[in-house]
């Protein structure tokens, strides 16, 4: 503090301070500025880049040490339990992202078209059960599906489900992890493509009804191309997340009485590598698989938009 | 005619709205009402009748008393997990978000490039490497194998390096050390006292996120006396009945007894998001998307 001051004079003659010692100061600051990265700097090294590259590590050995080029990669990728368990999470990835578009941007359209408190209150209610999203979430949902207890019994009786083994057959489930998903996680979505929509300047929306379109026309010829970049931001993360289902298939293979298999996503086929085969090569071999497409989704993100502020 | 469209149009907006909410907010009334009947009234009764106290102090004994107050245990355990890594992730990612905003220096861009890619993907991805990683340091099984990968939380950093670069003007800052602070005075002083509307965005957006986390905690902590309230949930759901009548489980915990249980796992992050609504809604969320 005191070494400051007497460098710096008090009357306001800073601009010669600083052209009589520019590369001293610059250098002060690049030292402030690993200051406050550091603890950050070495979160992220160890949490984020070294378990990445031991998975990476992992995954081209085999358990001696020694490395063995692609073998762990095919053959996790010729196990039985590999396709099925990418098909699955691509039947309910299906599923979920039609419906973020379809029924998302519906909502929000709506919200968008009427009066500003009344959408307030719908878009919090929507929102709510973001709360529970997680095991709580699968929690709530196996009481919705089971007939004999359910709210909706009436509606599930229609489709002939007597009981919870009958609605969560293993055929059912994509759908069923697409409405938990939709359930926890759409009200986030509808709040953002709210704000997004809030966004576009109200003349352009004047002059549309002036030109002669309606609601209909407004909303698909006007909004939603302005939002675009919104709605393949919101798909792109909705895919990265769901290509990692872990916790509905796990809890709710628990209530099924072993009809649903316990490798039923990849990332529970990894886990079962590691924990029930002992095999971590493997298992990192499957990360690795599911880090690369993370990977893609962010890399598609962060260079082909340009939502991220980066200067 | 044209009358006549708009409000066939808006009324049936108001119906599919309305159809929306029953569906959002249906389950969550249930799971409230629940643990007010025996699990021979759920079946029986009206899905909305009233039950009783008698049965809510019933279940919630059973629950809460359940092997040694293992409910509670958990709890203890989500709040440990939760703000622990909380506290280490705002004392790291405020600081951290300041300087990608505000000073120079090598490989500044790379950082932040690096923590956009880890921020966008998603976090499971790097779980089970985490558990290869814990595993071959030995530190599989101990609290800090969860809280120290909560901690690492880049989304947190880039808020905050959002919020110094565009809500704390670089002038600011130059007049500070014009008026003689040295840069950690400059950080401490000015910088540090802003941030307070960020400390809580990046507490709510990480308390969501660590107690809802299932996956790290599940690989990385084996012993029961150890789970955070979601692990805690699904071993409630193997042992019981409940579920699976066949299921010869001889814990005494049923539907309204689960329900306690679901309903005390998921009230923190209901509380938080209720106190946080209105920036939620209005506020942080839609400014979030401002372009």
């Amino acid at each position: 503090m005191k070494s400051v001051e007497s460098s710096e004079p008090s009357t306001p003659l800073v601009s010669t301070d600083s052209l009589s010692s520019p590369l001293r100061r610059k250098r002060k600051k690049g030292v402030a500025g690993y200051a406050v990265v550091s603890g950050y700097f070495v979160l992220l090294i160890l949490f984020g880049v070294a378990p990445a590259i031991y998975a990476i590590t992992l995954a081209f050995t085999a358990s001696g040490g020694h490395f063995t080029g692609l073998t762990n990669f095919i053959k996790t990728g010729e196990d039985f339990r590999f396709l099925p368990a990418f098909e699955n999470v691509g039947k309910y990835l299906f599923i979920w992202l039609a419906s973020l578009v379809v029924i998302v941007l519906g909502l929000a359209l709506m919200l968008h078209s009427i009066a500003r408190r009344v959408s307030a209150a719908f878009r919090f209610i929507f929102y709510l059960p973001g709360a529970l999203a997680g095991a709580a979430s699968v929690l709530v949902w196996l009481f919705m599906l089971d007939p004999t207890v359910s709210p909706w019994r009436l509606f599930l009786g229609i489709f002939g489900f007597k009981n919870l083994g009958q609605t969560i057959l293993p055929g059912h489930l994509p759908l069923i992890f697409a409405i938990i998903a939709f359930w926890a996680g759409a009200g986030g979505w509808i709040v953002v493509t709210y704000g997004a929509l809030n966004n576009i300047p109200n003349e352009l929306i004047e002059a549309a009804q002036l030109d002669g379109a309606g609601a209909i026309q407004t909303a698909l010829r006007i909004k939603l191309p302005l939002i675009k970049k919104w709605i393949v931001f919101m798909l792109i993360l909705a895919f990265a997340a769901g290509t990692q289902l872990f916790v509905e298939p796990q809890l709710v293979g628990e209530a099924s009485l072993g009809l649903i298999s316990p490798t039923w996503s990849p990332n529970e086929l990894a886990y079962y590598f590691a924990f029930q085969d002992n095999n971590f090569n493997y298992a990192a071999a499957i990360s690795v698989d599911l880090l690369v497409i993370g990977l893609l989704c962010a890399a598609v993100l962060v260079f082909r938009t340009k939502l991220f502020e980066v200067e | 005619m044209r009358l006549f469209n708009r409000i066939w149009s808006r009324t049936a907006s108001y119906i599919i709205l309305l159809a929306f909410t029953a569906f959002f907010v249906v389950p969550v009334i249930w799971l409230l009402f629940a643990p007010f009947k025996t699990d021979h009234n759920l079946v029986f009764q009206n899905p909305f009748a009233l039950g009783s106290l008698g049965n809510l102090f019933h279940a919630a004994h059973v629950m809460f008393t359940f092997e040694d107050y293992a409910l509670l245990n958990w709890l203890k355990n989500s709040a440990i997990y939760s703000f622990g890594g909380i506290v280490i992730a705002l004392i790291c990612s405020i600081p951290a978000g300041y300087g990608l905003a505000h000073t120079q220096f090598i490989g500044r861009r790379t950082l932040l490039g690096v923590t956009l890619f880890v921020m966008i993907m998603p976090a499971t991805a790097l779980v089970l490497p985490l558990f290869l990683e814990a595993n071959a340091v030995h530190a599989v099984g101990t609290p800090l194998a969860v809280i120290l990968p909560f901690s690492f939380f880049p989304f947190g950093v880039y808020l905050a390096y959002i919020f110094y670069s565009s809500s704390v003007p670089k002038d600011l800052l130059a007049a500070a050390r014009i008026d003689g602070c040295n840069e950690w005075d400059v950080f401490r002083r000015i910088a540090l006292p802003l941030a307070r509307p960020i400390i809580a965005l990046v507490t709510f957006f990480a308390f969501v996120a660590n107690w809802n986390n299932f996956f790290l905690p599940f690989v990385m902590l084996p012993n029961s006396t150890n789970y955070p309230l979601p692990i805690g949930l699904q071993d409630l759901l193997s042992a019981t009945p409940a579920f699976n009548p066949g299921q010869g489980g001889q814990v005494p915990i049923y539907r309204p007894e689960l329900a306690i249980a679901t309903i005390v796992a998921m009230a923190p992050v209901m509380i938080v998001f209720l106190f946080a609504q209105r920036s939620l809604v209005s506020g942080l969320l839609a400014g979030a998307t401002k372009e």
